[in-house]
């Protein structure tokens, strides 16, 4: 592996696959994930819907739905191994090592439930602290994200708050246990502009204090370049590009890596011509052969069907799944 | 909170009053004279004519609604035409005997419809589900009086283990919390509760499913909650929906019981409605209606105020 995490990694993911096996269907999500995360480093994973993000990202603490969910490879977070735990094991890794934060904090919050409640019970729960220590924890969470009159906002129900202030109350309750990685799943999708960037502020600041891994995954370039280390680019459940975030934002290697560079705005692109890419994934239930992008790939070729392209490095710390790219250029 | 619970109980005042109309009216519409269940067919009109003046019934229709109502404020139902009775007297004893008959059923029936909901609800699709959506549909589709004689049938005639009459051993009226009496109630209440152990089945079951589909259970797996605390938040969020179908079921037990107070011959409300629809005794059945009407009122009173309690998200303006 060209990027060195250092020897002890927090994150650790070698061939992660997941299924969603239904009645009529078997969708095959995610398919064969491969990166590490050192401690406080940051990953934003970018991608087009239905991409897989969120389902990898669930997959590293084990939450999506446990009836229909295959997961096949190895995932250690913080030297736990998160495939072969047992249940119990996982309800205690949840919340203390390994965290979330959610798209939709109008819905990720239980409507009737206080903030503060919310908050305290997941203390307890990992902590066994007593009632008014886990309140005194909770008011000091509010102030760690910066919630004006924190102390009122405790007695607070969700739908008392602004969306921003909501978001911020989902953030102090997943850091409420000092976690080693913290997940964001579009943390500022649903937020207005302004709002979004405090939010995103806040993460950063929070991560360099706190000392934490985190990955994020956004359909914001800006938003990527703003508190990312690396980037990682996914198409049709695998990563196709992954690299440091300044390289990569600068010189997409993948096709498909440059198309989305290109379909999205961003600073310092006035006057160049937005491009899309055409055509649509691959549909996820049905067997891909060969590279899944070259259907949609300008620079496609025979070459490209009959298998997955390996991983090549063409610079340090750069990873892409393209025969087009030149190894080591 | 206390000027929005005198708000809705005012409220609740026109809607008594339209009740209570509706209560005199009902009696009046209806065919049969009332007079002739008194007196014998044979009398002379001069007797009947006078017996109508006692009862106030040769005044117009408004004038007897008003002089109605006027006493009813007070506490005085009038005199049974049948025993001559105060109907208050008879009427207390009888919504007594309701009350215990329809609470124990409700108790029953909410346990068993809680309990068979949630786990239908946490399990759908599963085989526990399926056998507690067959149950409450069995519940809610058994006639009461059939399903009451074959509990007779098979408790008090083969077995023979429980009374199949009456509130009390040798139909005695006193009400006492002891075996001898106890045992009357099982098999009308159990009767009794299949009807809201259904309902409360299937909507609990409805309610519970909804909750766990909501992103929220996902959040407060993430956190690491276990089952118990899982529940903790499902219990929270379902009591609201769950307490309006009870309040509701439990103002349908109070005035359905009727074919199962006549089956077991229990001396409730519902066995009082019975012999007075027969007897023509109009006194007595506007008391009783206009007394069961009034409960339905104040219990949809009392379930929205515990609803606006329990849901921080409905508004007190
Ligand atoms: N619980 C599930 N059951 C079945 N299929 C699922 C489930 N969750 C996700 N999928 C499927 O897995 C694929 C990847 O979904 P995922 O949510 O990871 O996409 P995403 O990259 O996060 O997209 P978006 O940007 O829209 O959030 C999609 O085809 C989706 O339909
Ligand atoms: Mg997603």
């Amino acid at each position: 592996m060209p990027h060195d995490p250092g020897a002890n990694p927090l994150v650790e993911v070698r061939g992660l696959n997941v299924r969603f096996v239904s009645r009529d269907a078997t969708v095959k999500a995610v398919n064969g994930v491969d990166f590490t995360l050192a401690q406080n480093e940051s990953l934003c994973i970018l991608g087009e819907s239905g991409s897989g993000k969120s389902v990898t990202l669930r997959a590293l603490m084990r939450l999506n739905p446990p009836k229909k969910t295959v997961m096949e490879g190895a995932v250690r977070v913080g030297g736990h191994d998160i495939v072969a735990a047992p249940e119990k094991a996982m309800a205690d890794i949840r919340g203390r090592v390994v965290s979330m934060v959610f798209q939709e904090p109008m819905t990720a919050l239980d409507p009737v439930f206080t903030i503060g409640k919310q908050i305290a019970e997941t203390i307890i729960r990992h902590e066994g602290v007593s009632r008014a220590e886990a309140d005194r924890r909770a008011l000091g969470l509010l102030e760690l994200v910066q919630i004006p009159s924190a102390k009122r906002r405790l007695a607070a129900y969700p739908h008392e708050l602004s969306g921003g202030l909501r978001q911020r109350a989902m953030i102090a309750i997943a850091l409420s246990c000092r976690p080693k990685l913290l997940l964001a799943d579009e943390p500022t999708t649903a937020l207005d502009a302004t709002v979004q960037i405090q939010i995103l502020l806040l993460l950063r600041r929070l991560q360099q204090e706190l000392g934490m891994g985190v990955i994020f995954v956004t359909h914001d370039l800006g938003v990527a370049g703003e508190i990312a280390d690396r980037v990682a680019v996914m198409y049709a459940g695998r990563f196709i590009e992954e690299g440091p975030v300044a390289a990569l934002m600068r010189g997409p290697l993948h096709p498909y890596a440059r198309g989305l560079m290109g379909a999205t705005v961003h600073a310092g692109m006035r006057g160049t011509r937005l491009t899309t890419i055409p055509g649509a994934p691959p549909d996820l239930s049905r067997p891909v052969q060969g590279c899944a992008f070259a259907p949609r790939c300008p620079q496609a070729g025979e070459d490209c069907l009959p298998a997955m392209p390996e991983l090549r490095s063409p610079a340090p710390g750069r990873n892409v799944r393209c025969i087009r790219v030149d190894e080591a250029a | 909170m206390l000027s929005y619970i005198l708000r809705r109980v005012l409220y609740a005042v026109p809607i008594a009053l339209a009740v209570s109309l509706l209560c005199f009216l009902l009696v009046h519409i209806a065919p049969g004279d009332p007079v002739n269940a008194i007196v014998p067919a044979d009398a002379p009109q001069a007797v009947v004519d006078q017996i109508r003046a006692e009862y106030g019934l040769d005044k117009p229709l408004p004038v007897q609604f008003g002089l109605w109502l006027l006493k009813v404020v007070q506490g005085d139902l009038g005199r049974s035409l049948a025993t001559g009775r105060a109907v208050t007297d008879d009427l207390f004893v009888a919504v007594q005997n309701t009350l215990r008959l329809s609470l124990i059923a409700a108790a029953i029936g909410f346990a068993a419809g809680t309990l068979l909901g949630a786990i239908a609800g946490a399990f759908r699709g599963s085989w526990i589900d399926r056998v507690a959506v067959g149950l409450a549909a069995a519940g809610v589709s058994v006639p009461h009086y059939w399903l009451g004689m074959v509990l007779v049938i098979i408790f008090s005639v083969t077995v023979n283990v429980l009374p199949a009459m009456g509130a009390g051993p040798g139909g005695s009226g006193d009400w006492a919390w002891n075996w001898e009496h106890m045992r009357h109630l099982v098999l009308p209440a159990v009767t009794l509760s299949v009807i809201p152990m259904g309902i409360v089945t299937r909507t609990v079951r409805g309610i519970v499913a909804e909750i766990l589909n909501q992103d929220f259970v996902n959040t407060l797996r993430g956190k690491g909650l276990r089952r118990g605390g899982i529940l903790l938040h499902v219990a929270k969020n379902a009591a609201p929906g769950t307490l309006a179908i009870m309040g509701l079921q439990l103002g349908y037990l109070m005035g359905g019981s009727i074919l199962v107070e006549t089956v077991f011959s229990w001396p409730g409300t519902g066995f009082l409605l019975n012999s007075a629809i027969f007897q023509r005794d109009i006194p007595v059945l506007q008391g009783t209606i206009l007394v069961l009407a009034l409960f339905f009122v104040s219990l949809n009173l009392l379930v929205d105020l515990m609803q606006t309690a329990l849901d921080p998200r409905i508004k007190r303006a």
